[in-house]
């Protein structure tokens, strides 16, 4: 070693001291092959191997498979611990090494043998060695480990029956009986404990304790194998929550998981399912109880309010336990009670305001965020004595200031925030939280984070005072602001608002004291914002502005100088639009087009085309980012159960959509659909696409033998609607062809064009079926339809290798109806933003009125969510919250429809008894499309 | 019954002292090779099935460990064997003396094997299996039809035997001993 310098090893450090990959492969070839074997000396090189490959090293399947024969010498050395490591081994050079099936039957051999100690190694390696050709001979064996005795030994047999679902379902699934068997059963290992001494000596600590863990294992197999039978499952989940046949925490969370899956399905099932699930809130393991909670709480607009009572109980008590882990589990499922229902967790409030101490600093974060909803909540419940909670909650707000670190802060920062978007009208007490808060002592990440919050209310805030006074703040702030970058960013958007209030000359006055007193970058900024003032303002401003900027053409920075020469410039000619602009492009889809546009060198031929990318306006960004702001706490703690939801609908074409930004993922959705109709010959002369449905609508269940869902497309310049229809065929050994889809509107004035059939749908292949129709015009005003559907199609057995049964006489036609599908309001809308419905809809120039019962409804938190779904406009102002308890209440929606125009509509709802009340108002620019909102109303 | 043809190979040279005796058991699919294998170590008839790769068993024989491995006779295992090959002492080549339909694929597969390099020293013992079966070929007929008279560099002998019932095995297996003790020991 050198003397001059010693690097220092970390003995635990995975890369410490790693072999060399070649020198243990030639060891390996070497010692394995030789007679006899020297046990001890192999185990410690497959020991050296098996480290190799655990770190990630693999052997290319030549090496491999050379390594794979020389290891299968080692069967002829009856030592067990050795064995134990060959088959170790050889599980992991079974994906890359070739002929493994040689070892099958010394395997078997091994698994029918007692020696415990290496069986279950047996089992597993097994599984990766048998093949659809070998599978059948392994069947009885499989079985027999199965229903073994031994936890270990059937807990390895039902992990790997799993494995070989994928190659040998058919073979798997005559396990059935021995995986219920074995769900049911009590396996303990050593079978008695009278016989611990034997398997243990005299140990008494690291004794394995009895985990049922088996009992996981074939739940997890048995669901696999019936998950496609809805009735069977019922039978099993019936059964197994029964008393406590279920001992092993984990099975009985599974369970609880395959609940909500069925649920989610069938919501019907809640009568049935919810006994059970709310059986499981008393549990001695607090996992259980946390996943019955959670559960549940996914589910929580399927329970009454008396139900969800038991709910809040457990996590209260969950709250108080010394583990972490599970107080973090339960404040979070707290927290998102309280997004939605803040004034069902008030019981709760003590142990909240106790966790803002707590050690671990994600649930000190919880209790504060959870606390601030549900103090916010009491400010909505006193209605007109509001002030005073809203008081209340400021005052334990600023107290609690003084003693928590700035990441804290923030967090309260974002609270308020929300607190102040989702109650619109307690705006003010929470405002000059913020702007006090602005003006204390803080790093430039907290000025940030209050800033930020400041822009966004701004931004939102109806009322228009309640803006001014923010801007003024901003003003004030940036009088004596040591952060460069925030002076920017509010001087910019000063620019932006200022000369659209009714004092302009205020925040010029402002903005012209930064061009004398700041930096350059300062001074740059300022006048790009002063600019602005003359451009939106014109007239004396403009005037004003020119011989300010004129002073600026002699500062001494470059940038200053040339910013202001080119304003000069624009103003003077007047090109307004290259100052302010009342749009911009999408930068989600010029991303993607752009990165698709590099892609490949022989797009460069042409040039890039910007038209291609879509414009919105700042209307329709607003839109965008409000929908972002309200949901992006909901969409945080409700990531697990969107997940599930989306894969399930994840549509043909493969698009995802990550939460929180769906309105733009939308767009590029949108644009996805329209690409792919532009390459269908028949619909080149439709035009241009005007809006698709994002989601692809089930008109089956989604397992059922041909999976039929469907997309609708309007062209609305050349009045046509072409149905998509996706379907998959989840048969497994049938061919279908010549498919197609007869859908029959209920609306004479569709005019069927033509169906573009589908050819031949392959197992488990998805494809598409157009059905075009031309619709009316609007003038014609009835312009929704219903239609019926039918999947007609011929059906062809195919044999083993995929092919078509020559045999079969061409097949039998078939054909079977799938559900209606109806055309309505939201196929015509798209939702808008607007910070003053009231002002907007008062000047909406055409009224429908009328009242109407919703259907199929029975709380108002429900009718909403439907009003939402079936006319696809933005709910403003907050309303579509409705705290529990009230009897009436009032929703305020806005929209864009397809032909520009927008379209509001102000619905009172009531509740009486059990029934949901709807007096609709709804004003439109378009005429005739008032008419066509209130037909969806139902 | 239990006849042997013998030809002692004088070109068979001395090998190291080993402890082990490695021997393959080799023939088609169905010839008996693991029941011989099983009747030779445990002394009973096993039921078997189909040898999807080998069965490895290490057996003492008149104070000799021998080290015997039964590898698969399906078509699609036979292009295996030869992984097995090196340090082989002998092979036992068992053919089921009633299968008269594939004794010509039985003779080709031998006679294929016998050319492997890494098998020139190995003896050879063939075991005209099943012999208590009527319509058996006698050994003499399965020599004539493996051709074996013209195998002129190796020891060989061919033992007429029946696995279930436990004749010609021990036999067949001494004068394996003998002739290994002889050339290679
Ligand atoms: N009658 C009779 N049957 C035998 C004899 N040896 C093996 N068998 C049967 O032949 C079948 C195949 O034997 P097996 O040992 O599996 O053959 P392998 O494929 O060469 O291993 C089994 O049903 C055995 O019981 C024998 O000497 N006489
Ligand atoms: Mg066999």
């Amino acid at each position: 070693m050198s003397t001059s310098s010693y690097k220092k090893q970390d003995p635990y450090s995975s890369t410490a001291g790693l072999p060399d990959k070649m020198a243990v492969f030639q060891e390996c070839l070497q010692q394995f092959n030789a007679t006899p074997v020297n046990a001890k000396k192999c185990r410690q090189l497959l020991a050296k191997l098996l480290r190799l490959v655990y770190h990630g090293e693999t052997f290319p399947s030549q090496e491999s498979t050379t390594l794979f024969f020389s290891i299968s010498k080692l069967f002829q050395h009856k030592d067990v611990s050795l064995r134990q490591l060959v088959y170790l081994t050889i599980k992991e050079l079974s994906s890359t090494s070739d002929d493994i099936l040689m070892v099958t039957s010394s395997i078997m051999k091994d698994i029918q043998g007692n020696d415990a100690v290496y069986k279950p190694n047996a089992i597993r390696t097994l599984s990766k060695v048998l093949d659809s050709t070998t599978v059948h001979s392994a069947e009885r064996l499989f079985k027999n480990a199965i229903v073994d005795r031994n936890p270990v030994v059937s807990s390895a047999a039902l992990i790997s029956a799993y494995n070989l679902l994928p190659s040998s379902k058919d073979v798997v699934k005559r396990f059935t009986n021995e995986t219920l068997e074995t769900i049911q059963s009590y396996k303990q290992f050593p079978p008695t404990q009278f016989q611990l001494h034997e398997y243990y000596g005299s140990a008494t600590s690291n004794l394995p304790s009895t985990s049922y863990m088996y009992q996981y294992h074939a739940l997890g197999l048995i669901y696999q194998l019936r998950s496609n039978d809805k009735m069977a499952l019922m039978k099993l989940i019936t059964s197994l929550s029964e008393g406590s046949s279920l001992k092993n925490s984990l099975s009985i969370i599974q369970l609880i998981r395959y609940i909500n899956k069925i649920l989610l399905d069938d919501s019907s099932l809640i009568g049935h399912l919810f006994p059970i699930l709310s059986g499981f809130l008393k549990h001695k393991s607090d996992m259980v109880e946390l996943e019955a909670c959670k559960t549940l709480v996914s589910l929580q607009h399927l329970i009454r309010d008396d139900q969800f009572m038991a709910i809040v109980t457990t996590l209260q008590k969950l709250l108080s336990v010394p583990r972490t882990a599970t107080r973090f589990a339960a404040i979070r499922l707290i927290n998102k009670i309280s997004i939605k229902h803040p004034e069902k967790i008030m019981v709760v409030n003590i142990e909240l305001e106790s966790l803002i101490n707590d050690s671990n600093r994600s649930i000190s974060t919880l209790a504060i965020t959870t606390l601030l909803k549900i103090m916010g909540a009491g400010t909505i419940d006193n209605g007109s004595g509001g002030s005073e909670s809203v008081d209340r909650l400021i005052a334990k707000m600023t107290s609690l200031m003084d003693e928590i670190t700035e990441d804290f802060k923030i967090v309260i920062i974002e609270a308020i925030e929300n607190l102040a978007l989702k109650f619109p009208s307690k705006h003010k007490k929470l405002v000059t939280f913020l702007t006090d808060l602005l003006r204390d002592d803080g790093s430039l990440q907290l000025k940030t984070s209050i800033v930020d919050a400041l822009f966004d209310l701004i931004k939102f805030l109806p009322d228009p005072s309640a803006k001014q006074l923010m801007l003024m703040n901003l003003c004030e702030f940036i009088e004596d602001c040591e952060y460069t970058e925030l002076s920017v960013r509010i001087l910019h958007w000063l620019g932006d608002e200022g000369p659209n209030t009714s004092n302009p000359s205020y925040y010029i006055r402002h903005i012209y004291n930064r061009l004398v007193l700041e930096n350059s970058i300062v001074r740059s900024s300022a006048v790009i914002a002063l600019a602005k003032f003359a451009a939106v303002c014109g007239g004396d401003v403009a005037k004003n502005i020119i011989i300010l900027l004129g002073r600026c053409l002699n500062d001494v920075d470059d940038e200053v100088r040339d910013r202001a020469a080119i304003s000069l410039k624009f103003i003077n000619s007047n090109k307004k639009k290259l100052i302010v602009s009342d749009s911009r492009y999408d930068l989600y889809t010029l991303e993607n087009k752009l990165v698709h546009y590099l892609n490949d060198e022989e797009n460069f031929n042409e040039k890039f085309d910007i038209d291609e990318v879509p414009v919105i306006s700042n209307e329709e960004y607003n839109s965008i980012e409000y929908n972002r702001k309200i949901n992006k706490l909901e969409n945080i703690n409700d990531n697990s159960a969107v997940t599930e939801v989306e894969e399930r609908v994840k549509s043909p074409t493969g698009g995802e959509a990550t939460p929180g930004d769906s309105l733009a993922n939308d767009l590029l959705k949108q644009q996805e659909y329209s690409q792919q109709l532009s390459g269908v010959e028949q619909f080149v002369e439709y035009g241009k696409l005007t809006k698709s449905t994002i989601e692809p609508v089930y008109l089956s269940e989604r397992e059922s033998e041909i999976a039929v869902s469907v997309v609708k497309h309007l062209f609305i310049e050349s009045k046509h609607l072409v149905l998509q229809y996706n379907i998959n065929n989840t048969l497994p050994n049938t061919v279908l062809q010549d498919i197609s889809v007869v859908a029959q509107p209920d609306n004479d004035l569709y005019q069927e064009d033509f169906i573009i059939p589908l050819a031949e749908l392959r197992p488990n292949d998805t494809g598409i079926v157009y059905v075009s129709f031309t619709i009316p015009d609007i003038e014609e005003a009835e312009l929704l339809s219903a239609f019926g559907n039918t999947i007609a199609y011929t059906s062809r057995d195919v044999d083993e290798d995929g092919q078509v049964d020559p045999n079969d006489d061409g097949g039998w036609p078939d054909e079977y109806q799938i559900d209606d599908l109806e055309v309505l309001a939201c196929d015509f809308i798209t939702p808008l933003y607007n910070s003053n419905f009231t002002a907007l809809f008062d000047q909406l120039p055409y009224q429908d009125t009328s009242v109407v019962t919703i259907n199929q409804v029975d709380n108002l938190e429900k009718a909403i969510e439907k009003l939402k779904n079936s006319l696809n406009m933005m709910p403003l102002d907050g309303s579509d919250f409705v705290s529990s308890g009230e009897a009436a209440h009032s929703l305020k929606l806005l929209g864009k429809d397809v032909w520009g125009g927008k379209v509001g509509a102000s619905i009172r709802l009531a509740s009486t008894g059990g029934k949901i009340v709807a007096k609709v108002e709804v004003k439109s620019e378009t005429e005739n499309f008032g008419n066509i909102v209130i037909s969806s109303v139902y | 019954m239990g006849q042997a043809f013998s030809f002692a190979n004088i070109f068979g040279k001395l090998w190291g002292v080993q402890k082990e005796i490695r021997i393959l058991i080799l023939g088609l699919d169905g010839a008996g090779k693991t029941t011989i294998l099983y009747r030779l170590q445990m002394g009973e008839v096993v039921t078997t099935k189909p040898t999807i790769g080998f069965n490895v068993e290490t057996l003492k024989y008149k104070n000799v460990t021998l080290n015997i491995w039964d590898l698969g006779g399906q078509t699609s295992i036979r292009p295996y064997w030869r992984c097995y090959y090196s340090n082989t002492s002998a092979i036992i080549f068992v053919v089921d003396s009633t299968d008269k339909d594939r004794i010509d694929t039985a003779c080709k597969e031998l006679h294929t094997m016998l050319k492997e390099e890494e098998l020139q020293d190995s003896a050879l013992l063939v075991f005209a299996n099943k012999q208590d079966q009527p319509g058996a070929m006698t050994a003499a007929e399965v020599s004539q039809a493996l051709d074996l008279t013209d195998l002129k560099d190796r020891s060989w002998s061919i033992v007429a035997s029946s696995a279930i019932k436990g004749e010609g095995l021990t036999e067949g297996l001494d004068w394996l001993m003998d002739v290994i003790k002889d050339e290679q020991l």
